[in-house]
């Protein structure tokens, strides 16, 4: 999950409390991130699944799209993107995919259709941190004339993820914990303007929050103040989004990725799969009508070594049929877990497959994801 | 009293006759976080000093234990098959993972003495 950029990492505003709070930071997307706290990954991960987390996901790049006049934002942001905005009800919330002519996918996102009536000529975007500057230009050059995107570069975002999280959230912003499950909306609570969503990214129940920079560490201090909550760093929320089977972008979905492969297919609506009109959408059309000739699929070694990203995937026959590109060791499940992508006829829920780890083939099994049963709240 | 020995790569190994006994440093398991899995070498094998031995994985990452010293393996700490833990809880007693019969005692001369160690660990913070 770290990398190495040669720039200077940037901080985000809660970077003296994750050091407060005795944080191992890394470098990560650019910026210094709490990996851990002193807890550990474990104990995060599994505090998490039972009461709730707080991340602090600033990194990620929140923007205001707004169309020019005339312009229908949605009908424009569908020319970027294969998922159905036209439809989003005022607050309602969609997953979708930034592509290329290819079809192969640029970045994964989060869109927001406003609730006030006096904003439906806007969408909120929430994008990947590593992602961040290039989606914003592709973004502003393909819809030059039609609309401008405003960095919110002055908001945090933190995310509050866990069986608890609506309980908790209510004590302090109690309307919030009636927003169903992919709605957001603005709310003001003690001066401050916070955009809450409803969603997450660990297959629990959970909110994202965005607040002003400069009130960030007093919210994030307020949220830690709650008897169920605990600051968790990126390390347990790697493990949380791999057992919950959600992709992380550069690893499980790039460039060379559709979302057709990515079994991303239920993020492309009826009439968006009908009609088209997205980049790549004759190659996209072609795979879901023949089948795509590799899949995205979840993956359970039998042993307890895990199968980390790049490991080869080998039929019983000993031929290379794919690669991990996310594999761990499932907090909850006491198991190895991975996912990567095998050729179609491979693809099948029980298909038994070797992994190649350190020079040996270790037997696994395609599997349904998630690994774990979803609670988001509905 | 046994003699313990640190390599650059955070390994001890403490030595009973001509038997040393091998694991990862508790410097070594703070660094690693939660270890989720141990592979251990097989018995009777014939390593070389530096070569890869055992691994070690936490929930994160994979990461190689290499022998301090050359020999034959002559027992593995089977126990932390079931209980990887063992490593973050007592990583310079019960959580060693190998033993092994040195073939060339003067290979400790290059290692580290625990006083040694720790002026190593306290320069890389």
């Amino acid at each position: 999950m770290a990398d190495t950029i040669d720039a200077p990492l940037r901080n985000t505003p809660l970077h003296a409390l994750h050091l407060a709070l005795g944080a191992k930071m890394v470098p990560f997307a650019g910026y210094a991130m709490p990996v851990n706290y002193p807890a550990g990954i474990l104990k995060e991960h599994l505090h998490t699944r039972e009461q709730a987390g707080l991340f602090d996901v600033s990194h990620m790049g929140q923007a205001m799209l707004s169309a020019l006049p005339g312009i229908d934002i949605a009908a424009a942001f569908e020319t970027l993107v294969p998922g159905a905005i036209a439809e989003l009800k005022p607050g309602q919330m969609r997953y979708t995919t930034l592509l290329n002519a290819q079809g192969g996918i640029l970045d994964d996102l989060m869109v927001t259709r406003p609730v006030h009536p006096e904003h439906q000529h806007q969408l909120f975007l929430v994008v990947n941190a590593g992602r961040k500057a290039e989606d914003f230009v592709h973004i502003e050059t393909a819809l030059a004339g039609k609309a401008t995107l405003t960095r919110m570069e002055d908001r945090a975002l933190l995310a509050l993820q866990g069986p608890a999280a609506a309980t908790v959230l209510a004590r302090l912003v109690p309307e919030a914990a009636s927003l169903g499950f992919m709605h957001g909306r603005r709310f003001r609570v003690d001066e401050v303007d916070l955009v809450i969503h409803r969603c997450g990214y660990t297959g629990e129940d959970g909110f994202e929050i965005s607040v002003p920079a400069n009130a960030a560490e007093a919210w994030a201090k307020r949220l830690l103040a709650e008897p169920e909550v605990a600051p968790i760093g990126l390390g347990a929320r790697d493990s949380l989004r791999l057992e919950a089977g959600l992709c992380l972008y550069g690893h499980d979905i790039d460039e060379t990725t559709t979302p057709v492969e990515a079994n991303l297919l239920w993020s492309i609506s009826k009439r968006r799969r009908e009609t088209g009109g997205f980049p790549g959408s004759a190659i996209l059309q072609a795979q879901i009508k023949d089948g795509p000739k590799r899949l995205r699929v979840g993956i359970r070694p039998d042993g307890r070594a895990p199968a980390r990203e790049g490991t080869e995937i080998l039929d019983l026959n000993g031929a290379v049929i794919g690669h991990v590109t996310s594999g761990t060791f499932s907090p909850t499940l006491n198991a190895p877990i991975a996912m990567g992508y095998v050729s179609a006829s491979h693809a099948t829920d029980g298909t038994q497959v070797n992994l190649m780890v350190r020079g040996k083939p270790l037997a696994a099994h395609i599997t349904p994801m998630p690994f774990i049963p979803k609670r988001f709240h509905r | 009293m046994t003699k313990i020995f640190y390599t650059q790569d955070h390994e001890w190994i403490r030595l009973d006759g001509d038997v040393g006994t091998v694991g990862i440093s508790n410097y070594a398991q703070e660094q690693l976080g939660d270890i989720v899995f141990v592979e251990l070498p097989q018995l009777g094998t014939k390593i070389g000093q530096g070569d890869e031995t055992a691994v070690v994985e936490s929930v994160k990452a994979a990461s190689e234990i290499y022998a301090p010293v050359s020999g034959e393996i002559i027992d593995a700490n089977t126990a932390l098959e079931g209980a990887p833990v063992t490593v973050n809880e007592a990583a310079e007693t019960d959580g060693w993972f190998f033993k092994i019969r040195l073939a060339n005692k003067s290979e400790l001369d290059g290692l580290m003495d625990a006083a040694a160690y720790k002026t190593f660990v306290e320069g890389l913070a």
